[in-house]
């Protein structure tokens, strides 16, 4: 066969008004898809697929057996209350961080990223350390839910601060100084022009605490002395139905945390639409 | 609104929370003085168990690292059908609770799993060795990186690359010699979070690694097997060497942040 | 409402912004503060408004002491030069806020919003979001919402900076046309001196924070107190001794006392103008204008040698 010349060859692709697919346009997103498949999917499939296994009926028998609904009850309970004092403070946290001025206040900020950058199991140690047994402040919150309540916090702080904070820097001060022309005095401008704007970062911030809170399990294992009905927290609940080698009711309680993620994640990814929802042109 | 006054509670809340618990670890890690430290610390499971930690995190950091960048790539530079999903995807492991990442993954690798009987019918053991806690750290870290490229490279939009292709650059160098740089802070950013998630992880790596003292317990659960044992000395002075890792990763974190978030 | 300013002056750290400034503004009339950059007209507009504190000196408004006053409490209108829009409210919440704030019932507040909406033509936008406005659009909404509680004066920060050229020209003419039917004190600050000169009664130039010369813009282009003001207000440039204006500059073929050697670099063509660049041989450049029919009767070249003196009975500083 003779070989063919480039201009006896037949006509490319692109001639024909189709845009040619290079491989470096396929080949990035199937190396994404495949490892994404490989490493979250599947395994989060697998976890479906066993809670689905023995049928709705055992699925639900677990799902409200006492054990399980108290764990649930206090991990939900717990969540929202630390998601709730995080929204508070955190937000004062990064007002304080983005408008007022002292010395060490670098330090400060850098502290804040402490709970993501230490295990939790660490964490969990130190506040055994300081507010358990033995603790030099006098307290002793061990197998209590308020050391539950204390350890969530710890490991929550940094989310809304740093939702806050970028919003708080980005905010036009020239809004606040229109408003107080127009009349407005501290609190109403705070109320009416701050507040609305900072709400959405603050929304997600507390939506990301709850997530984390309602999964955390390093922090609280140590302090909180995992009685089953007074301090045992879903995840521990989950880890021990799978030490006593009951899989599918470990499975059924955990799809009820992953469907309590992806909740979570749809209200962050819907905060974020209606904010935008200003801004669309 | 009271400046000092929230100054103050702003403070208050960070030292009760923050602060007095990290002091409390160095005291109590010392309380019988330097030697036993020594001796815990240069013991064998211990060893070991820095040995399995640095391994796995070794592993899990490039990996999740090259993921990152092409996944944020692929997420904010192409339209494509799906493209939601990934990135829910890629969000989940920071709303998923651990424990379901490892219990997911054993159901998977276990005997009676989908993948678990084919392996170790072929003499492959994932689950109870360091396998599973390989993939259980690069699950639950697969988020860091990419959540830092991507509001990166929306912001820079593509405007420098369309430059490098009409200078005549071809794919790859427009990417090693444009976005590549142009990223790299958020990129080491990043690396840093997701080098700290690793080293941190426990919930995950407890359920598929069996803890098997010596072989697949990494320094957390090392942590957490001496304080069950009541070796206080064993467990504070392991806690200690990863606290003193996380105030490096702060410092890290600090000098690498990608845009001022202080006044 | 009249604005008295006495001896205001303001530093930021080393920097003079605002130095020992005194300034009448009459009820009633459109003042324009015209300066360069820098030159600390917005730092003294936003002193009146309250937004920043003197270091010294006194504002009086209607003659009362309104120095230490709160923004809240002067009854100013601010309009900023880019727009300061909430942007997470409507058009009609905008706009109303000034009467929000004051508690005024529902129904106040709609009719006047309403009012203003047919004032600044911005009929059918009440609903939209700033966002979905243009740059024109936002700042007569921003106009609207500093007029909606009746302020005693309208103050505005280069409302047309960010604007392009078209939409500032038609939003010059709408603002002095606003002034007309509205009657409000009204201080903009502008660094366009055409702007200044076309939208004003009275015009105030500033550099580095003094106060060079107040008047009308016949005043001040007919008579400059300063070589500042002769140059930025209208443009003169340096022949032999003397300062001329590009428009009273005669060029000829012939010579005799006062005229300049001068050389022809480039000729523009401007429709019913042109502009004619020259260097006098000593390193300096000027511009001479002149009309259409002039040039041609002139057949000037590039290159060509020729003389330069001021038109006889026109004003020149030295």
């Amino acid at each position: 066969m003779p070989a063919a010349s480039a201009t006896a060859g037949p006509i490319p692709a692109r001639a024909r008004g189709r845009p040619r697919v290079a491989p470096t346009d396929v080949l990035p997103l199937g190396f994404v898809a495949c490892f994404l498949t490989a490493v979250v999917v599947l395994p989060i499939a697998a976890l479906v697929w066993e809670s689905r296994r023995q049928g709705a009926r055992s699925f639900w028998r677990v799902v409200s057996s006492p054990e399980a609904v108290a764990a649930l009850r206090l991990t939900l309970g717990a969540a929202v209350v630390v998601a709730l004092v995080n929204a508070v403070l955190g937000t004062v946290t990064a007002w304080v961080l983005v408008r007022d001025e002292f010395r060490g206040k670098t330090l400060v900020n850098a502290v804040i990223d402490l709970p993501f950058a230490l295990p939790t199991i660490v964490a969990g140690l130190t506040l055994v350390a300081l507010y358990g047994p033995g603790s030099p402040v006098g307290v002793d919150l061990a197998f209590t839910r308020g050391a539950i309540v204390l350890a969530l916090c710890f490991v929550t702080l940094p989310f809304v601060v740093r939702a806050v904070q970028p919003v708080l820097q980005e905010l036009d001060t020239e809004m606040e100084e229109a408003a107080r022309s127009l009349g407005a005095g501290q609190a109403a401008v705070f109320r009416r022009i701050v507040f609305p704007n900072l709400l959405p970062g603050i929304l997600s911030g507390a939506a990301l605490a709850l997530a984390r809170a309602v999964g955390e399990i390093g922090a609280v294992v140590l302090i909180s002395g995992n009685l089953p009905y007074r301090t045992e927290v879903s995840s521990v609940f989950v880890m021990s139905r799978i030490e006593s080698g009951d899989a599918a009711g470990a499975a059924a309680v955990a799809v009820v945390l992953l469907c309590v993620s992806f909740a979570l994640l749809l209200a962050i990814g819907g905060i974020r639409l209606l904010v935008t929802r200003h801004e669309r042109a | 609104m009271p400046r000092a006054g929230l100054r103050i509670v702003a403070l208050g809340y960070l030292t009760l929370v923050l602060l007095a618990p990290l002091a409390m670890v160095v005291r109590r890690t010392f309380a019988h003085g330097l030697a036993p430290v020594w001796g815990s610390l240069s013991g064998p499971e211990t060893v070991h168990a820095f040995e399995i930690t640095m391994l796995v995190a070794a592993i899990a950091v490039p990996l999740n690292t090259v993921f990152g960048v092409v996944a944020g790539l692929a997420i904010v530079r192409r339209r494509f059908p799906g493209r939601g999903l990934l990135n829910a995807f890629v969000d989940l492991p920071l709303a998923l609770s651990p424990v379901v990442v490892g219990l997911a993954l054993y159901l998977l690798y276990g005997r009676t799993g989908w993948f678990g009987g084919w392996l170790l019918g072929r003499g492959i053991h994932v689950l109870f060795a360091w396998p599973a806690i390989v993939l259980a750290t690069v699950f639950v870290s697969v988020p860091f990186v990419a959540r830092e490229v991507i509001p990166t490279l929306r912001e820079l939009g593509d405007e420098q690359e369309q430059a490098a292709r009409t200078l005549g650059a071809s794919a790859w160098q427009t990417f090693r010699r444009i976005t590549l740089p142009s990223i790299r802070w958020a990129v080491v950013y990043g690396v840093v979070l997701t080098t700290a998630r690793c080293l941190g992880e426990y919930g995950a790596v407890a359920i598929v690694s069996g803890r098997i003292v010596g072989k697949t317990e990494t320094a957390t659960l090392r942590v957490d097997g001496a304080y069950q044992n009541l070796d206080a000395t064993g467990a504070y002075s392991v806690a200690l060497v990863l606290a003193a890792a996380a105030v490096a990763v702060l410092v890290a974190m600090t000098l690498a942040r990608p845009n001022e978030q202080v006044a | 409402m009249s604005i008295a300013i006495r001896h205001v002056s303001k530093r930021f750290g080393t920097f003079t912004a605002v130095d020992d400034v005194c300034l009448t503004v009459e009820t009633g009339s459109l003042t324009a503060l015209l300066g360069p950059s820098g030159s600390g007209k917005s730092t003294l507009l936003r002193i009146v408004a309250g937004l920043e504190a003197a270091d010294s000196g006194e504002v009086l408004l209607a003659g009362e002491d309104a120095t230490g006053l709160a923004p809240q409490k002067r009854d100013v209108g601010f309009v900023f030069q880019h727009y300061a829009a909430f942007k997470h409210m409507t058009v009609r919440d905008n706009i109303g806020f000034a009467l929000a704030v004051r508690k005024r019932p529902k129904a106040e507040i709609r009719a006047r919003v309403d009012e203003l909406i047919q004032l600044v033509q911005l009929q059918g936008f009440a609903g939209r979001y700033p966002a979905q406005l243009s740059g024109g659009q936002r700042q007569r909404m921003a106009l609207a919402r500093a007029l909606a509680a009746r302020p005693r004066v309208l103050l505005l920060d280069e409302p047309f900076g960010a604007l392009d050229a078209r939409v500032r020209a038609e939003l010059r003419d709408w603002l002095r046309r606003l002034h007309e039917e509205v009657h409000v004190t009204t201080v903009f600050v502008t660094h366009d001196q055409e702007e200044a000169m076309e939208v004003a009664d009275r015009v105030a130039v500033l550099n580095a924070g003094r106060l060079e010369q107040t008047g009308t813009p016949a005043e001040l282009y007919d008579a400059p107190e300063s070589e500042f003001v002769m140059r930025f207000v209208g443009g003169a440039h340096r022949l032999g001794d003397r300062l001329v204006r590009p428009c009273d500059l005669t060029l000829r073929r012939d010579h005799d006392d006062g005229c300049v050697e001068v050389e022809v670099e480039r000729i523009t063509v401007l429709g019913a103008d042109a502009k004619v660049d020259l260097a006098d041989g000593a390193g300096g450049r000027l511009v001479a204008r002149l009309r259409r029919d002039e040039l041609e009767e002139l057949d000037l070249e590039r290159g060509e040698i020729l003389w330069a003196r001021p038109t006889p009975g026109t004003a020149s500083a030295a």
